[in-house]
């Protein structure tokens, strides 16, 4: 999603009035371009009386928020502890070999961003992942490979 | 008649194909010119059976799973609205012996109800807590609270009705509700299935703590990798407001609560309460030191009770049926009933809420069915990525706060994560000084660095680099962040780590069992 400042502060004046409005406007940013665009950053800081240094803290600080867009399918591999134990480490391999790609990593060509999740509540239905949006659980590597298959269309 | 057939909506339930069971279902049944009703309750929490297919019968409600939507057409075949067998039948849910040993106090409607009707939520007891809780003065509540002897059970352990006291006598106009439903760890998922499949528990919860201690305002912290969670508890307060549950006038009592759903941004930190409440500020999740108590200065610096999810959605059931029935079950300090969850690879995996005292190897082997894969169980880690492996040889061990405690360990948010004899211990240590170095908020040098260092340690006794002193110097770096961090993610890295080493011992010395092996 191009970046569009007009919008943004829509956004932005929508929620500002909130108390600790700063992770709501950060998530609904990021839920309109797909990351938090640069640009964003003064219009929170002034938005909500911080200074450009705090607001770029707390962007920086969760792991959620991005500083570029993501690719146009993305893998989230559970590699947490559950999942370990029933074999996300190898499916995260087979991931990483396929695409060339490292965990918050994106193709070159825009395709696939890998991004590891740590729990997704999904323990007993380990391992899991989030394909394209959808939760996935008891996943191997025959599955996993024919899911994303069908996600890259 | 229209036959009434349940298929959860839970995200465990999702995640093995359920939306595609409930939607070959409708088809089927339209197709075959049969008229059934789609309810979407919750998970049972029986995961290994998942999606669990439920048709209710004059007998009760009928089990069949776990269905694949290519299994619909079959069960129809052989009369299943009617409780005709099938290979997938498994009888009465309530007989399944998984679910009929546990003890539901916190979960008694979990999978039973339509987690979005207030009907079915009163019809099954809901509300009643908040009808008791609204005849009592302030005072009486917060005793009965401390009288149930229930303990906080996102990990911490204390004593919930403490700190509501704590907060009821704390001076200012203005206090705060704040449920922790960042439920971090690996192995951990029942504050997502009371979310999910009960969230007016919650709620009821959430308003009765404001009743007791005068807050009026209650916010819920619900972490991001849990959407559909947010979007049940989204839903749930709205239509509580609708009923007039939340807001000016609860119930027609003259008191005023309101709850707000805020989500996290995937920082593990935040399931730590100064660091949560700090993220709901609007801020970097830093750790905060203690004193001062988030009771005493809490959010926005006012007085604030934090609960986990798990301990709000027991207190309607502690006010419906009183403090005595609940401290009844458990043993010793450890009071009343605990969700435990039966995670990773195990053959029975799922939610199973029974009194404290069964002991690990009666959940894991007995409950569990040990492992998945069929072979012999060699770790299990109890409490989450900070929690301690245990050995077979420590099964014995109670489920009890001060037993864990005891063998060096913790039981925390309940989470048991089995692993079996391909594990590698070594590996597990150092993951676990991995995760704290990533998740470490920074605030205190031993975690922000000495995972790093950890890690490097782990790595050189890996490498068989003078195996002896890396031993001692892991040890060392232990102590250190266990008393140098203000919070558990520094402080409780050392058990994941030094249960490993000392359960394990044969796993940190590989080069050297390489080298007498050659």
């Amino acid at each position: 999603m191009t970046w569009d400042a007009g919008r943004a502060q829509a956004i932005i004046d929508g929620l500002k009035h909130q108390d600790g409005a700063t992770l709501p406007i950060l998530h609904a940013l990021q839920a309109r371009f797909g990351h938090i665009p640069q640009e964003a950053v003064p219009l929170v800081a002034e938005a909500l009386n911080l200074s450009r240094a705090e607001v770029h803290g707390v962007v920086s600080f969760y792991h959620d928020f991005k500083a570029k867009p993501p690719g146009r399918v993305t893998i989230r591999l559970c590699q947490a502890e559950a999942c370990q134990s029933t074999g996300a480490l190898d499916l995260g391999e087979l991931v990483r070999d396929r695409f060339g790609i490292g965990f918050g990593g994106t193709t070159a060509d825009g395709r696939v961003t890998l991004e590891p999740a740590y729990c997704l509540g999904l323990c007993a239905c380990a391992p899991a992942g989030v394909i394209a949006g959808e939760l996935h659980g008891r996943l191997d590597a025959e599955e996993l490979t024919a899911l994303i298959d069908e996600a890259l269309g | 008649m229209t036959a009434t057939l349940y298929v959860p909506a839970d995200s465990g339930a999702l995640a093995v194909g359920a939306e595609r069971v409930a939607q070959a279902l409708a088809a089927t049944a339209a197709a075959r010119g049969i008229e059934v009703q789609i309810v979407r309750n919750g998970s049972r929490g029986l995961y290994w059976l998942e999606p669990l297919v439920e048709v209710a019968t004059p007998q009760g409600r009928l089990a069949y799973g776990p269905v694949k939507a290519g299994d619909v057409p079959g069960l129809f075949d052989a009369g299943f609205l009617d409780g005709g067998s099938h290979p997938l039948a498994r009888g009465p849910t309530d007989a399944i012996p998984f679910l009929k040993s546990q003890t539901r106090l916190t979960f008694a409607r979990v999978g039973i109800t339509d987690p979005l009707s207030l009907a079915d939520y009163r019809a099954q007891g809901g509300l009643r807590g908040l009808a008791r809780a609204l005849a009592m003065d302030p005072p009486a509540m917060v005793e009965e609270m401390v009288q149930s002897g229930l303990r906080g059970r996102g990990g911490a352990g204390f004593p919930t009705g403490i700190k509501w006291r704590t907060v009821a006598e704390a001076a200012g106009a203005t206090k705060y509700i704040v449920c922790n439903a960042d439920e971090g760890d690996s192995g951990t998922f029942s504050d997502r299935m009371i979310m999910e499949g009960d969230p007016f528990v919650l709620l009821e919860g959430m308003t009765i703590a404001g009743l007791a201690t005068g807050a009026a305002q209650g916010f819920v912290y619900i972490r991001s990798e849990y959407p559909h969670a947010v979007r049940t508890m989204e839903r749930a307060v709205a239509l509580a407001r609708e009923a007039g549950l939340l807001g000016a006038n609860i119930e027609g009592s003259g008191h005023a609560f309101d709850i707000t759903i805020r989500v996290g941004a995937g920082a593990y930190v935040c399931g730590e309460e100064t660091a949560l409440l700090e993220s709901l500020e609007g801020k970097r999740g830093m750790v905060r030191a203690k004193p001062p108590l988030p009771a005493h200065h809490g959010l926005f610096g006012k007085p604030t009770v934090v609960n986990n999810v798990i301990s709000l959605a027991t207190v309607p059931i502690i006010f419906d049926r009183g403090a005595g029935f609940y401290r009844d079950f458990g043993l010793g300090r450890s009071r009343g009933t605990m969700p435990i969850q039966l995670a990773g690879n195990i053959r029975r995996g799922g939610l199973y809420e029974t009194a404290f005292g069964i002991t690990l190897g009666e959940l894991v082997e007995d409950i569990g069915g040990g492992t998945a894969s069929g072979r012999p169980v060699r770790a299990v880690q109890v409490g989450g990525p900070l929690g301690a492996y245990f050995p077979a040889g420590l099964f014995d061990t109670p489920f009890d706060y001060e037993a864990f405690t005891a063998r060096d360990g913790l039981i925390g948010h309940g989470g048991i994560v089995v692993f079996d004899d391909r594990v590698d211990m070594l590996a597990q240590a150092r993951f676990a000084m991995e995760f704290c170095a990533v998740e470490s908020c920074g605030k205190c040098t031993p975690c922000r660095i000495g995972s790093t260092r950890g890690v490097e340690v782990l790595d050189r006794l890996r490498a068989g680099v003078a195996p002896d002193a890396q031993v001692a110097l892991i040890e060392d770096l232990c102590q250190t962040l266990k008393f140098g961090s203000l919070c558990a993610l520094g402080g409780f890295t050392p058990y994941p780590v030094l249960s490993a080493l000392r359960h394990f011992p044969e796993d940190f010395h590989p080069a050297a069992d390489a080298a007498a092996a050659a």
